[in-house]
């Protein structure tokens, strides 16, 4: 077994700087949130990839934080749920999901509010999904949320409210997109 | 996870012949070492040696497409050229896993996907993929997602992933380098048949290091990604048919069918392919082609339905690309 | 500030309610579709679940995990584990479970990790400074076993068939043979998950003889009677703090392992220990649904009408376990027949515990049962929506018992009305290229409970006021509801109310489960409201009944006095207690209701893809209409999963649960839950409570999974008859 060698590491957490030593590098970015940062905003439902509550956007993309080693995020910029909002100040995507009743339990909510905020920037940029019937102009159905979603597990099944949360949010930001 | 230690690679140079197992993107890798399933000791990580580019490629006109092998499978599947003149590539990378593993999955990385045979992610059960010469608990299990064919009686796994299957039909090619220089690999023989040593998924060589994986030009032909699963998002193929087929005057000029989840590699089957050639796109034909390509299938019980399932696939994927009423081709 | 002034309510549902309080009461927000009150907490990552909030100094503990079914572990490297990295200890205590505890157990369940019952069972806690270290130290962990044979499946196993679960009447087999139509079909359902989002997870601390458990439970009265039963310690010494739980569905009724082993190991470390189960774990060794077998048979006349209806059931569990599924349990009542049948058989297997899992009994027994209707109709050549109109009895036809009160035919015909059932048309007749198309609809019926629950509102001299009880909010709504009543019975804006639960120092409450929570802890908060209100009437010298309470103010006679007028200072304290009582045995109460699916599948492959599910239920008094609707889509959505994607898969040989991740176990993702519209039916139950409402959040999965696959044979022709339609099941048999 490898002698254990400290890394450290600098994290931009929600404009923050953080500078972790880790003295072991099998922590995941998840844990190093939950657990060094005290960051628990950040779930972790399956711990492998399997259920979207750990997703945290990483330089601008969304990512299972779960599979992935915080060691590997040397220099990176990190925003978690705490960074998008905090009650009394929420982010436009936070509010939707309170009006529209887009969770029940909570614990998927965080992953899911991260992913639908890195995911309305994909489709802002044009990214195709699989439910995409033309792939070089994908419109914004709602299969097209459901499926761009899905990485996102939610076992109370709050989906239907979810989509209508993500969609009150772009149907929103559009008009003053088309005017720009 | 067993401890290891941990570098980063500046250069491909660093990552070639280095002592170690290389980590990419990590979600299939992190998974399988959380379980203990994988124990290297040391990591190398690749995410900042470059090989992020995605550039035209090709001999003469450079139609081809050159694709890195760090290039995440959101990015590629987002590329404008691919999804112009490659959309099976496309459609295929955007119906694996989520929006948040393609932005992490890279193109090496996802050639590199393990098994998801549930015996190979347990350490109690007999598993010669994972501990060589112990058996294979699968055979005799739940194998509803096992191979149908080119399977051993050492090992029934199959490749899971949907990127390479596309690649296969689109005859794309790895370039692998290694200490002794650079090869050139097709896609379609970039996964071993698990035979005697199921250990081994694929070609590569310690030390190796997947550099790009290259397209040729386009064919012009009607390209289908057709996938069958158990989730209709977020899962893996129970089944899944890449096709790339041409028809001129009616009748098929070119056809490169390669199937997912039902061999230890993207199952492709060129002189079944050729049966298509010059026949008109009907029902009989594809049927012809579907039979032709089974002919070897073998089911283990639960998967048994794979067999019926890949040949219905495959009818409906080359119904689509060809346009044929679904009616007259069933 | 003065000591409150407390008056206790408590009540006894013996006779149906007459007062209906809450059909009185001026502010409005009772039923409003209002936001949940903890809301902003969520969707910022600021509630706090069990395994975070770590005390200082929290170390981490990893169960490890038996490899065989059944037999005794004689042995185990403890020594060569303890010298690992980080690891502070190995704990192989015989009180830490073999299984969790079943629901309202109030009390251990089978303990003791020597001998093992099933593969995955827990057999040691490993302990280290990170986990990191014990995860990895518990993959260490090599038990030595005299194992033993285990039974594997429930196929060909013999079966308890316990006298008190069995019941006939009439002669069912003359009933067939002199019916006009009969059916006479089995069915299967595989085991089931519940898979709820948060993992199982405890944070056990000690102070002196003091035990303080953050844990994700769902009961925490019962909760505490378990976790000290199993410690041996006074129940007064335990404490379980359960603010926020990441979902239940029942996974999480009865104290389980992280807990009994969390606090073990803070004892004898004197340090703060976390224990948050792995996936994998929650899987195979926390709880499941039991598979089942069921026989239906129904005879029907000419006209459609019942003379007969037979359910009998197998179902499994491991040895010493008295829960079984109860997959008949709505059978008796759901439709007429004077000739009955029903059977319940119970196999007991090597594996996963099976307990009690989203409408135990109906989520399985109804959509069976629907399906069986729906063959029947064909058969007869009737409606299938007519059949069961023509079948709903005046009374329940096993007891001769009134109903409390009878919706289905309601919700059947609004149901069908809304969803356009009309335009259905018969099996194998719409296609729309590749994909078939049909429709089918099912029935939902489930027995609705009340429970013994507790609750304290306290209203302060500045006119807020604070509910206390130690129910829990497992994303059913309880803080948003428990808010609303004692705002509306208060007449106090939302905003001035705030709800304190999931503390077990606090008075006890039903707990969240059985769609018994909000109908239980609900009208204990409204019994507590209604004495502050009594104290309220004396201060202004009215009667009770005359007063009329409104943003914060007092309306008697035809005077308006603010409420911190009133309370002049004092705080006033209300105290309430429900308990079940005769209405429980004197009439059926039941909640009713109508899905309907349409479905398209692929001529092709087979795929099914859902294209949308209508539901109309009745379920007395709405008291949120957004949290109530959220209940159903949920619920809807485990019936899609059930109907779907959804199976747990046991080796043949060792019934180890295969699939044991979120990647092969397949709950429904986003993309497999199409459009769903919930109608509520103005509904009001006397019998059932003092606030007239009843049950929800499991009624919506009784019928669903039915609806879907009536829809899948009216598209193709197939009757799958073993859950889930999965394509292997219509391959060989599409048109």
């Amino acid at each position: 077994m490898p002698a254990p060698t400290d890394h450290p590491i600098t994290l931009t957490v929600n404009g923050t700087v953080e500078t972790l030593v880790l003295a072991d590098p099998r922590v995941s970015l998840l844990d190093a949130l939950r657990q060094r940062l005290g960051l628990t905003g950040t779930k972790k439902g399956c711990d492998h990839g399997q259920c979207g509550a750990c997703t945290v956007i990483v330089n601008g993309r969304r990512i299972n934080s779960c599979l992935s080693l915080a060691v590997m995020h040397d220099g990176d910029a990190i925003t978690t749920i705490e960074g998008l909002g905090a009650p009394g100040a929420l982010a436009p995507l936070q509010a939707a999901f309170l009006h529209h009743d887009g969770f029940q339990c909570g614990y998927c909510t965080p992953g899911q509010i991260m992913s639908a905020t890195a995911m309305l920037e994909e489709l802002r940029a044009g990214w195709p999904s699989v439910v995409s019937d033309d792939l070089t102009a994908p419109a914004l159905s709602d299969d097209e949320i459901r499926e761009r979603m899905s990485g996102n597990l939610c076992r109370c099944a709050a989906y239907p409210n979810i989509v209508a949360a993500i969609r009150a949010v772009a149907d929103a930001a559009a008009p003053a997109e088309d005017a720009a | 996870m067993r401890a290891f230690a941990y570098a980063r690679a500046a250069t491909p140079s660093d990552a070639i012949g280095a002592d170690g197992r290389l980590i990419a993107g990590g979600t299939n890798l992190l998974d399988l070492m959380k379980l203990e399933i994988e124990t290297p000791d040391r990591l190398i990580d690749v995410n900042h040696i470059g090989l992020d580019e995605i550039a035209p490629d090709g001999d003469g006109n450079g139609d081809g497409l050159r694709i890195g092998a760090m290039v995440r499978n959101a990015d590629l599947a987002a590329d404008d050229r691919v999804r112009r003149d490659w959309p099976l590539l496309s459609r295929a990378l955007l119906a694996g896993a989520s929006g948040q593993i393609r932005n992490r999955a890279t193109t090496g990385g996802n050639l590199m996907q393990r098994t998801r045979c549930p015996y190979f992610y347990d350490l109690a059960a007999a598993c010669n993929k994972r501990d060589p010469g112990t058996g294979c608990d699968a055979l005799a299990g739940r194998n509803r997602n096992h191979a149908i064919l080119g399977a051993s009686d050492h090992c029934i796994a199959t490749y899971p992933g949907d990127m390479a299957v596309a690649l296969a039909a689109l005859d794309a090619v790895v370039e692998i380098e290694g200490a002794a220089g650079t090869r050139r690999v097709p896609v379609a023989a970039f996964h071993r048949l698990p035979g005697d040593t199921p250990q081994r998924d694929t070609v590569l060589e310690p030390g190796e290091l997947i550099r790009a994986v290259t397209l040729p030009a386009p064919t012009g032909g009607r390209q289908v990604y057709r996938k069958v699963r158990d989730r209709r998002s977020y899962a893996f193929a129970l089944v899944s048919v890449a096709a790339d087929v041409t028809v001129a005057d009616g009748a098929i000029t070119r056809a490169a069918l390669a199937l997912g989840g039902v061999a230890h590699r993207p199952w492709r089957d060129p002189d079944a392919d050729a049966l298509l050639v010059g026949r008109a796109p009907d029902g009989a034909a594809f049927a012809a082609v579907a039979d032709a390509i089974l002919r070897g299938a073998r089911g283990h019980g639960d998967n048994d339905f794979k067999i019926p399932l890949a040949r219905r696939t495959l009818i409906a994927a080359l119904a689509e690309a060809t346009g044929t009423d679904v009616r007259t081709a069933a | 500030m003065s000591a409150p002034i407390e008056l206790k309510l408590h009540h006894t549902m013996d006779r149906p309610d007459s007062d209906n309080l809450l059909d009185r009461t001026a502010q409005g927000v009772i039923s409003a579709p209002l936001d949940r009150p903890e809301g902003p907490l969520k969707v910022t990552g600021r509630a706090t679940y069990a395994d975070e909030d770590h005390p200082d100094g929290t170390v981490h503990g990893v169960l490890a995990r038996a490899s065989v079914a059944r037999g005794w572990v004689v042995g185990m490297n403890t020594a060569e584990v303890r010298a690992m990295p980080g690891v502070l200890d190995v704990i192989r205590d015989p009180r830490l479970l073999r299984s969790p505890a079943q629901g309202q157990a109030s009390r251990a369940p089978v303990q003791n990790p020597a001998e093992i019952f099933y593969v995955g069972q827990p057999v040691a806690l490993v302990v280290a400074e990170t986990l990191e270290q014990a995860r990895h130290a518990a993959l260490a962990i090599r038990p030595d076993y005299e194992a033993r044979e285990p039974v594997a499946t429930a196929d060909g196993q013999p079966c308890e068939t316990p006298p008190a679960k069995q019941a006939t009447q009439g002669d069912l087999d003359a009933a067939m043979t002199a019916a006009a139509h009969r059916i006479d079909v089995t069915y299967t359902t595989p085991a089931m998950s519940h898979a709820a989002m948060e993992p199982h997870a405890a944070v056990a601390s000690w102070d002196g003889d003091r035990l303080t458990v953050r844990s994700s439970n769902q009961m925490l009265k019962h909760n505490v009677a378990e976790l000290a039963d199993a410690l041996g310690i006074r129940p007064g010494n335990v404490r379980i703090l359960s603010q926020y739980v990441g979902g239940g569905f029942g996974g999480k009724l009865g104290i389980s392992h992280e807990a009994v082993a969390a606090a073990i190991a803070a004892r004898r470390l004197g340090r703060p220990v976390s224990v948050a189960l792995h996936r994998r774990t929650v899987f195979e060794a926390t709880m499941r649904r039991s598979e089942t077998r069921q026989r239906v048979r129904l005879a029907c006349d000419a006209d459609g009408r019942l003379t007969g209806v037979g359910h009998e059931a197998w179902v499994s569990n491991l040895k010493g376990e008295r829960f079984s599924e109860p997959v008949t349990q709505a059978t008796p009542f759901t439709y007429a027949g004077e000739n009955r049948v029903i059977g319940h058989h119970v196999a007991r297997v090597n594996q996963t515990t099976a307990g009690s899992m989203r409408a135990p009994g109906e989520a399985v027994g109804v959509p069976v049962l629907e399906c069986a209707m729906d063959e029947l109709a064909e058969a007869a050549g009737i409606d299938p929506v007519e059949l069961r109109i023509r079948n709903i009895p005046s009374e329940d036809p096993s007891t001769g018992k009134p109903f409390s009160s009878n919706r289905l035919e309601d919700c059947l015909r609004a149901g069908a009305e809304a969803f356009g059932w009309a335009d259905r048309r018969l099996t194998g007749q719409r296609r729309e290229g590749e994909w078939l198309i049909g429709m089918g609809m099912a029935s939902a019926v489930r027995v609705n409970m009340l429970e013994t629950s507790e609750a304290t509102v306290i209203l302060l001299a500045d006119g807020t006021a604070r509910v206390e009880t130690d129910m829990t909010d497992i994303g059913t709504g309880s803080y948003a509801i428990l808010t609303q009543i004692a705002a509306e019975a208060l007449g106090l804006p939302m905003d001035r109310v705030t709800t304190v639960l999931g503390d077990s120092d606090l008075p006890p409450a039903s707990g969240s489960g059985g769609s018994f929570g909000a109908a239980s802890a609900g009208s204990a908060v409204m019994l507590a409201a209604q004495a502050i209100r009594t104290q309220l009437a004396r201060r202004l010298g009215c009667d009770e009944a005359e007063l009329t309470l409104k943003d914060g103010a007092a309306i008697a006679g035809n005077r308006m006095t603010p409420l911190t007028e009133v309370l002049a200072g004092d705080v006033l304290k209300g105290n309430g207690l429900i308990k079940p009582g005769k209405t429980e045995k004197t009439v059926r109460q039941a909640t009713w209701g109508a899905q309907f699916a349409e479905v398209a599948v692929s001529a092709l492959t087979g795929e099914v893809r859902l294209r949308r599910l209508a539901a109309t239920f009745a379920c007395g008094r709405i008291l949120n209409e957004k949290t109530a609707r959220s209940q159903c889509l949920g619920g809807m959505a485990f019936g899609i999963g059930s109907a779907l994607t959804e199976e747990v898969m046991n080796d043949p040989r060792d019934g180890h649960f295969v699939n044991r991740d979120m990647a092969e176990y397949h709950i429904p993702a986003n993309l497999d839950v199409p459009e769903m519209t919930v109608t509520f039916l103005p509904d009001r139950d006397p019998h059932a409570n003092p606030m007239q409402a009843k049950g929800i959040g499991e009624l919506a999965c009784c019928g669903t999974a039915g609806a879907i696959m009536n829809a899948i044979h009216n598209a193709t022709g197939i009757r799958v008859r073993d859950f889930p339609a999965t394509v292997d099941k219509l391959l060989d048999r599409l048109p």
